[in-house]
């Protein structure tokens, strides 16, 4: 159930960032269960019901060295897979996809290079697509929990994500940073097309001469 | 060192004062550090079952998808304050406010405190800014809905009453500073003849690391506080984008105190394990010096890994690993604690009473969310968990299950010692086992609802979310009842419990030298310290002090 780690990943970061939460993970679950366990045993063990007498021992120097040394080296092996993941989720590939992504109270709005807009993200399989993120007025954060990647977009600057699809499909964008009454409702979907769909989708470009026949009418 | 420590004429602080009045009034305006601790665990009790309230209302809120008993702007304004009471006026100021008070200078082997008046004063402006926090919300305008860390832009545009929420924070800052800069000199200069450092009892440690954190990090605050209330009253644009201010630097300034904050809360619950597992395993603290030093290691490591709360916010990718990897770092004494306590236990004569059992929970719900810190601070999952439930369940893992749990097992420990009467001991053995059964029934689901991407600070969500929401719902009943269960075995107690002994739990620090409940000025001599805190030898020479 926890873990959604069953079938195709939806995105090359879903794979790197469950990995990581594995790796992660499993360890803890083992050192928690080395921890709880030595306590039930010791409580159950020395009981003072027993009647052991106890016995005043102050330290070990050799045991502290051991459970700073051994944890340091854990959690510097956590920092690095970490880091691997997060190149592998914030370096930007060669070859990408632009869109301008602008986040308002409560609702997106994507930008394409060709005059398209839209409130629902549509992207190609290949290449990655870069997001320019940018906010009219207070903090938003652009999530895609299939895709396990979210950057905040902050008023008054531009923030990127990079969204690497393995699967077409929908998939939902979450608001992740608090912005008021609506937070909870500013939700879209990013819609992965194959190439040659997304191409057809993009070369339609009626609805921007519509757009700009309306406002030259005006 | 048993001679001369016993109540001479047998009063208790109760029926002693300080002052030339009687009833109320003696009371409020007492310097006896003691009845200042009870005055703030009354208020700080009261702010806490408030606090937990509006955390059960939100959850029955979320029983459901879609609106169950409240729109969306009263969410969010419950939010707001279930952590600003919780963060504010009970988790910061509770350990240090109510155990450091009573008990550092007992533990030392002082008469009181080094600033008795300005402990007073710390109270009353602690009551100051709790009535402030209650006027927001009753002002119109309404009450504050920013979330407790008041981000900007959206705390400067909001209509609601965030300015004199934020004053409220700003004046709490004060309490915190004084009571820190009292606790530090109280360490430095009060300390009964031959205790040197190395022979405090480690609570005196973990609340004397606290205290430089108290005074140290509250300022920076306190300045932030007034840059925002600047810029909502004369928008000088310092952080607001309209205005070429940068809400970036806000984040900066409110974590580089709120993350040290967050040690504020946890240190004095390490400090309180330090003295409970000794006392009820019998047998001295395995690695005193490592457990004392990693407090100062913590609240040294502590400043510099505040951007940690800011992986997502777009700052460079230079800051964020070097911020996770000092991260990882900070991560590294908290273990060593933890290894130690559990070492402690080998070899002992351990007597699982209640505040043993509850301090066995907590290892237990402390690791969990220590663990889970890993999870967060590591770059590549945090980008996917930030910002979700999976954060909601770590910091209450370990704000709630560290802080909150050793919160109850301090009451539990020296529950007898304050109020000289002694509690219903299977009730309170039942309420620990119910407390960990509700605590993981309401916090574990969200660690798995946080990964499959559940927003934190959502008012309504996804239909795929409801079942795991339900079962948080029922676990913050059971919750209630626990809470209910833990308050009112206390209450009962004082009002017709047994006579409490002097020393209970066979605890050997200087509290348990003195009758149940102190004497005024607690010695009526001043004991000479020449044995270490936990040296348990001393509890045959112990028999002969009660009386």
């Amino acid at each position: 159930m926890f873990l959604l780690f069953t079938g195709d990943p939806a995105s090359r970061t879903t794979e790197v960032v469950d990995n990581v939460m594995i790796y992660i993970v499993a360890i803890s679950v083992l050192l928690l269960i080395g921890v709880t366990v030595t306590m039930v045993y010791f409580v159950f063990k020395y009981h003072r019901n027993k009647g052991h007498k106890p016995v005043d021992i102050h330290g070990n120097v050799w045991l502290e060295i051991l459970w700073i040394g051994i944890p340091t080296i854990l959690v510097m092996t956590m920092f690095y897979y970490g880091y691997m993941g997060f190149r592998v989720i914030r370096d930007i590939p060669d070859n990408v996809f632009e869109v301008n992504a602008t986040a308002r109270m409560w609702n997106w709005q994507f930008n394409y290079d060709n005059g398209k807009i839209t409130d629902t993200l549509y992207i190609p399989l290949d290449p990655p697509t870069l997001l320019h993120l940018s906010s009219v007025d207070v903090n938003h954060s652009f999530y895609v929990p299939a895709f396990r990647v979210k950057e905040d977009v902050i008023a008054g600057r531009e923030n990127y994500l990079i969204l690497q699809p393995a699967k077409t499909g929908d998939y939902d964008v979450a608001c992740a940073e608090y912005c008021g009454l609506n937070h909870s409702m500013m939700y879209t979907k990013v819609k992965v097309l194959t190439p040659e769909k997304f191409n057809l989708w993009y070369s339609d470009t009626s609805s921007v001469s519509a757009a700009k026949a309306t406002k030259a009418g005006l | 060192m048993a001679n001369g420590v016993i109540a001479e004429n047998n009063r208790s602080f109760f029926e002693e004062s300080t002052n030339r009045h009687s009833g109320i009034l003696s009371w409020l305006l007492t310097t006896d550090h003691k009845r200042i601790g009870i005055l703030y665990l009354i208020a700080i009790s009261a702010f806490f079952i408030v606090g937990a309230t509006f955390g059960i209302l939100m959850r029955l809120e979320l029983i459901a998808p879609g609106e169950t008993l409240m729109g969306p702007q009263t969410y969010n304004s419950f939010f707001t304050l279930h952590g600003v009471i919780m963060i504010f006026l009970f988790i910061v100021p509770g350990l240090p406010a109510i155990f450091g008070n009573f008990f550092l200078p007992l533990q030392i082997g002082a008469r009181d405190v080094a600033f008795p008046r300005l402990n007073l004063l710390s109270w009353y402006i602690y009551i100051l800014g709790a009535i402030l926090v209650v006027t927001s919300l009753l002002l119109p305008g309404g009450p504050v809905d920013t979330g407790w860390t008041f981000y900007i832009p959206y705390s400067v545009r909001t209509g609601t009453n965030v300015s004199l929420a934020i004053f409220a924070a700003f004046v709490l800052g004060f309490s915190s500073i004084l009571t820190g800069l009292n606790f530090v000199t109280t360490v430095h200069r009060m300390r009964a003849p031959g205790m040197d450092f190395f022979r405090m009892p480690l609570f005196v440690w973990s609340m004397y690391s606290t205290a430089w954190i108290q005074i140290i990090a509250t300022p920076v605050i306190g300045i932030t506080i007034l840059l925002v209330m600047m810029e909502r009253l004369f928008g000088i644009g310092i952080f607001d984008p309209s205005l070429g201010g940068d809400p970036i630097l806000y984040q900066h300034l409110f974590w580089i105190y709120s993350h040290p904050a967050v040690y504020i809360m946890i240190l004095p619950a390490m400090g309180i394990v330090s003295e409970i597992i000794p006392t009820f395993a019998r047998r001295t603290i395995f690695g005193y010096k490592a457990i004392a030093f990693s407090s100062l290691a913590i609240a040294f490591v502590g400043y510099l890994v505040w951007a940690h709360h800011m992986f997502t916010s777009g700052i460079s990718d230079t800051a964020r690993w070097i911020f996770s990897f000092l991260t990882f770092i900070v991560a590294l004494p908290s273990g060593v604690k933890v290894f130690n306590w559990v070492a402690t236990m080998y070899k002992g004569s351990i007597d699982p009473k209640p505040p043993f059992l509850w301090v066995m929970s907590f290892i237990v719900l402390f690791s969990i969310g220590g663990l889970t810190g890993l999870v967060v601070g590591s770059l590549a999952t945090d980008i996917h968990l930030h910002d979700t439930y999976f954060v909601v369940a770590h910091f209450h893992y370990v704000m709630f299950g560290g802080t909150g749990t050793i919160f109850f097992a301090g009451l539990y420990y020296w529950y007898p010692k304050m109020f000289g009467k002694m509690y219903n001991i299977k009730v309170a053995n039942i309420s620990v086992g119910l407390f960990f059964v509700a605590f993981n029934l309401l916090y574990f689901p969200k660690f798995i609802l946080g990964y499959q991407g559940m927003p934190r600070r959502y008012y309504d969500y996804l239909p795929e979310f409801t079942q795991l929401h339900l079962i948080s719902t029922i676990g913050s009943w059971i919750m209630g009842i626990t809470l209910i269960l833990i308050f009112a075995n206390l209450i009962y107690s004082l009002l017709k419990g047994a006579k409490a002994p002097q020393n209970p739990w066979g605890g050997v620090t200087l509290e348990w030298h003195i009758s149940s409940p102190p004497p005024l000025e607690n010695f009526h001599e001043i004991p000479y310290v020449d044995h270490e805190p936990y040296d348990f030898s001393l509890l045959e020479k112990m028999k002969n002090e009660s009386h």
